[in-house]
């Protein structure tokens, strides 16, 4: 499902029975606690081994998976829907005669695994002819009988419904009061069960958790016909229900008194501030189209980050598995062993699968690989991509770099982006320190509109707020503001990271890629940061 | 396992149906089996078969509705299943907006299934990435591609005595083909629910045509061309804007279909006069269920006529509310034209820009549907009714709003691929005047 479909789906509400078939099967709250037993997981794993294994397979992996999700979705004062969805089943993939095959089932019992797995192994033969190099897997460690949990304090899962309707509807009864004329908000909980099992000799039990909680608030001026939208400012974070709790230890006030969050998120405050700025925006001025000082801040910055260099430093985009839909990337090979000049020395950009509280956090990645933090862009310069089992060979390297996943049981892993961040400033530098310096820029929060090409060259974002910045001072809020960039040229005219201090994660919930298509959660860290002459276009228009 | 007869849901359902004790009860049956095959680099990646099957249970106490779902079938799992929705509904708050269940409907059946697409096997799906492969192959050429094809069986219930019973395929196959230098890119895609309509060794020609005649591209500068778009080209932006065809967002004034002062602009000219859309769950072409997700029969229903809205897509509970009869809600977009053919609009035109494809098309601002995205795979300058050169891509900013008030000619209506859209979409070639391109891109 594209990222733009769900938020459609998340806008108008959920009516009748038939839901996105991402979302499973719908089950009662009391199975939320529950997991299957691991030694049950194991079994079916080991059948379907033995079963592909006899059917021809050099190589099998097993993935016995339970997706747990749990969607509030409200309205104004109505609740529109509550829904607890589940789906269980097994992958099976395997290598036969040099090619791969791949078969699921969401029948858990013996017999369906064994005929699933005889049938990923006729599928892999049924394709070899075509198949002119054999698959060479990077070679990883089995890794015995292990486990591990996202490390959450409060399982969002065990939270009571009441206590989640309640606080969406304070919140939207906040927004309401507070000028906005509409409001959707909606609670988003994820758990994967997920038990990987590969003829390398690992079993592994993870247990995964991720929160969302996005809301719209949009004002309409009837009389001019004029409407705008605000965002929630909230970030899609692996963590449990505690991310909730709004703790000021999570706030940072913004030199224009916005406030922003980091690990914990004070959802009704953000709502009362929305409906204000969108009110705001509804008289706002117009940017004056033109080559301006961008201030990102890391809500706004983590969506171009996920753009412009996440999926450019995909190896299955470099090499052209993508072509047909994600597309491929224009930084090739060459460039790698060159050491483009990506970026400005200020950019250092780095993959993580093990950073906590991210979206992307998991101790061993869909082949079995235990996860790692790895360079990608060092002081401006190109020195890594992201890579799987069987692409580690094409660059070179000796291991996978731990990146692979799969949205269901019912899809097969392939690569996906790592959280991939922009590291801190070292020299100590604050967001106001920053926008002093500034004599004619653009300061902008959230994330917005974004479109990119096929090689991620050409980009387009948006945001959700706006400020003036004049020698050095923020003046006024403005609207119609969007920036075309050229990848490598915005990343070259990044004059300054700000420290530590100020680095807060963003995220994508529903990430697209693949055929079928797969969605995947990933988190972006930045420090506030600024880009010098960036082409700034003004996007209103009259229909008349 | 995953397809069962019209008989054997029916038997399911009414059983269900039965055990509810609650003020009325809804359920739905669904089953597929998808098969897929992934091609790049001119080497089958991927390939698969997934097998699902689910019952799901909907039950209303007054206003307070629970869902709960099952995949297993004995009358344990039935009952089961029944309790649980009751109890998830006595845990609900009143949804205000709720709406009944549907009253009993006539559902005529629509053409979506064809037995060739249930029939295809693994090795149908291998020979299918073979012959494209080969055919790159053979020119030098790159192919990375995919074609996915189910069969799918959907059966609904109700306890006012409705039901419907479904079956359905769908063949998808689209393929990327680059030049070895990567400096040229074109690209086709066919879907349809009909196997027999697809022929990939005619399809990968065009594909290559287009990746071999797009290599070395000039640039031109951006601003306001006039355009021929290809119906891929044109389903995006246009599938897009049927995301906010909403009669509630127009009446609450947050679309671009809201009317200065409140209310919306059903009956009144939006688009220029050649433009038509209509939907109809019979089209031959690109039929869909004939009825909606609520289980309301879908009709044959006019969306814009001679350029004036006639219909807006209204939920039950909106319908209800502002004295509208509730229709199905539409499930195919449907765009009628003329018997032209791209290339003949490409001879009628002095200087223009040829587009294949857009893609990674976005909202910019919902207020005048402005849309940001780029086009790909074969973009040309035309001069004197001729194709001149390959050109730079473009990234465009335009709103189909302002785009279809600017139309010169419509040619003739084809199937494409839902690449931007969920729903099946027909629209034919266009050309039109004023389209804004605001920036060039270096992607191939």
């Amino acid at each position: 499902m594209h990222r733009r479909d769900f938020l459609a789906f998340g806008a108008m509400g959920v009516g009748g029975l038939v839901l996105p078939s991402m979302f499973g099967k719908v089950i009662a709250a009391e199975e939320l606690n529950s997991a299957i037993d691991v030694a049950v997981k194991k079994s079916l794993a080991d059948t379907a081994m033995n079963a592909a294994k006899s059917a021809g397979a050099s190589y099998a992996d097993v993935r016995v998976g339970r997706y747990l999700r749990q969607f509030v979705i409200t309205r104004e004062r109505n609740v529109e829907n509550i829904v607890n969805t589940e789906s269980s089943g097994v992958g099976i993939r395997v290598i036969a005669n040099g090619a791969w095959g791949f078969a699921a089932t969401n029948e858990m019992t013996a017999d369906a695994v064994a005929k699933a797995a005889q049938q990923a192994v006729a599928i892999a033969k049924a394709n070899a002819p075509a198949q002119t190099s054999p698959v060479q897997l990077a070679p990883t460690r089995g890794v015995g009988e292990v486990s591990w949990k996202t490390p959450i304090v409060k399982n969002a899962m065990q939270v009571p419904i009441k206590d989640k309707v309640a606080l969406l509807m304070d919140v939207n009864a906040a927004a309401m009061d507070a000028g906005a004329d509409f409001i959707n908000s909606i609670l988003f909980l994820v758990n994967e069960q997920k038990y990987f099992a590969s003829t390398d000799g690992s079993y592994i039990d993870q247990d995964v958790h991720r929160i969302w909680a996005p809301t719209t608030i949009t004002a309409v001026d009837k009389t001019s016909g004029k409407f705008r939208t605000r965002e929630g400012l909230s970030a899609p974070m692996g963590l449990g229900y505690e991310y909730l709790d709004g703790a000021a230890s999570g706030k940072t006030v913004l030199p224009n008194g916005v406030v922003v969050y980091g690990n914990s998120y004070d959802m009704k405050e953000d709502a009362i501030a929305a409906a204000k700025q969108a009110r705001a925006k509804l008289k706002a001025p117009s940017v004056k189209p033109g080559k301006y000082d961008l201030v990102l801040d890391p809500s706004h910055t983590w969506l171009t980050i996920h753009e412009s260099v996440g999926h450019p430093l995909e190896l299955d985009r470099v090499l052209g598995y993508e072509a047909n839909y994600a597309g491929t990337s224009f930084a090739t090979m060459d460039k790698l062993e060159s050491h483009f000049q990506y970026g400005s020395p200020n950019v250092n950009i780095v993959a993580d699968k093990t950073q906590v509280g991210s979206l992307g956090a998991v101790a061993y990645d869909d082949e079995g690989v235990k996860t790692k933090k790895w360079d990608l862009i060092r002081d401006g310069k190109l020195v890594g991509y992201q890579a799987i089992r069987d692409q580690a060979h094409i660059e070179g390297k000796k291991e996978s770099d731990g990146c692979a996943y799969s949205d269901s049981w019912s899809n097969v892993q392939f690569q996906r982006m790592a959280n991939v961040s922009l590291e801190p400033g070292k020299a100590k530098k604050s967001v106001a320190d920053m926008i002093a310096g500034v004599e004619d820029g653009i300061y902008i929060i959230g994330d917005g509109s974004f479109s990119i090409d096929q090689q991620r060259y050409n980009a387009q974002f948006g945001g959700q707020l706006f400020y003036e910045i004049k020698q050095g001072k923020i003046t006024q809020q403005i609207e119609d503001v969007a920036y075309q960039i050229r990848t490598p040229e915005f990343w070259n005219a990044c004059t300054g990271v700000c420290d530590s201090s100020d680095y807060r994660l963003g995220g994508s919930f529903f990430d697209g890629k693949g055929q079928p298509a797969q969605v995947s959660a990933v988190s972006h860290g930045s420090s506030t940061a600024r880009f010098n002459g960036i082409n700034v276009i003004n996007t209103a228009r009259s229909l008349g | 396992m995953s397809i069962l007869t019209e008989a054997q849901s029916k038997a399911i359902l009414t059983k269900v149906v039965a055990l509810s004790k609650a003020d009325e009860c809804t359920a739905q049956l669904t089953g597929k089996i998808q098969g897929n095959v992934r091609f790049a680099r001119n080497d089958v990646s991927t390939a698969g078969l997934t097998d699902d099957i689910e019952l799901a249970v909907q039950v209303a106490f007054g206003k307070k509705v629970g869902t709960a779902t099952i995949n297993q079938f004995d009358d344990a799992s039935l009952e089961r299943v029944v309790r649980r929705a009751e109890t998830l509904a006595t845990l609900a708050p009143d949804n205000p907006e709720f709406m009944p269940a549907v009253d009993k409907q006539t559902y005529k059946p629509s053409p979506t299934f064809a037995q060739s697409t249930a029939d295809i096997t693994p090795a149908y799906r291998a020979q299918v990435a073979k012959t494209s492969i080969d055919a790159c192959k053979s020119q030098k050429l790159i192919a990375a591609g995919y074609l996915e094809d189910n069969q799918s069986f959907t059966a609904i219930a109700n306890s006012k005595g409705n039901f419907g019973y479904q079956r359905s395929t769908m063949l998808d196959y689209t393929c990327t083909v680059r030049t070895e230098d990567g400096r040229g890119s074109g690209w086709v895609g066919t879907d349809t629910q009909d196997a027999t309509r697809f022929k990939t060794d005619s399809d990968i020609q065009i594909a290559m045509r287009k990746a071999s005649a797009s290599s070395e591209a000039k640039a031109l500068e951006p601003g306001k061309y006039t355009v021929i778009l290809e119906p891929m080209a044109a389903a995006g932006l246009i599938g897009f804007m049927f995301y906010f065809f909403g009669a509630r967002e127009a009446d609450e004034g947050r679309s671009f279909l809201s009317k200065k002062g409140g209310g919306n602009k059903l009956g009144e000219q939006v688009f220029g006069p050649q433009v038509n859309f209509y939907t109809d769950p019979w089209d031959p072409v690109a039929p869909c269920e004939p009825w909606d997700d609520d289980g309301l029969a879908r009709q044959r229903m006019d969306m814009v006529k001679d350029g004036k809205i006639v219909n807006l897509n209204y939920s039950r509970y909106w319908a209800q509310k502002q004295g509208k009869p509730a229709a199905g809600q539409m499930g195919n977009i449907l765009m009628t034209g003329g018997d032209k053919s791209t290339a003949d609009l490409v001879r009628s035109t002095e200087r223009g820009v040829l587009v294949t494809r857009t893609w990674y098309i976005r909202m910019v601002d919902p207020q005048t549907v402005l849309l940001t995205g780029l086009t790909r795979d074969g973009t040309f300058y035309i001069e004197n009714g001729q194709i001149k050169y390959p050109i730079k891509n473009f990234r465009f900013n335009e709103s189909p709003v302002i785009m279809l008030n600017n139309v010169e000619e419509l040619g003739k209506p084809v199937r494409v691929p839902p690449d931007e859209v969920s729903m099946n979409i027909v629209v034919p070639p266009m050309k039109l005047r004023d389209f804004t391109f605001t920036s060039l891109s270096d992607a191939v």
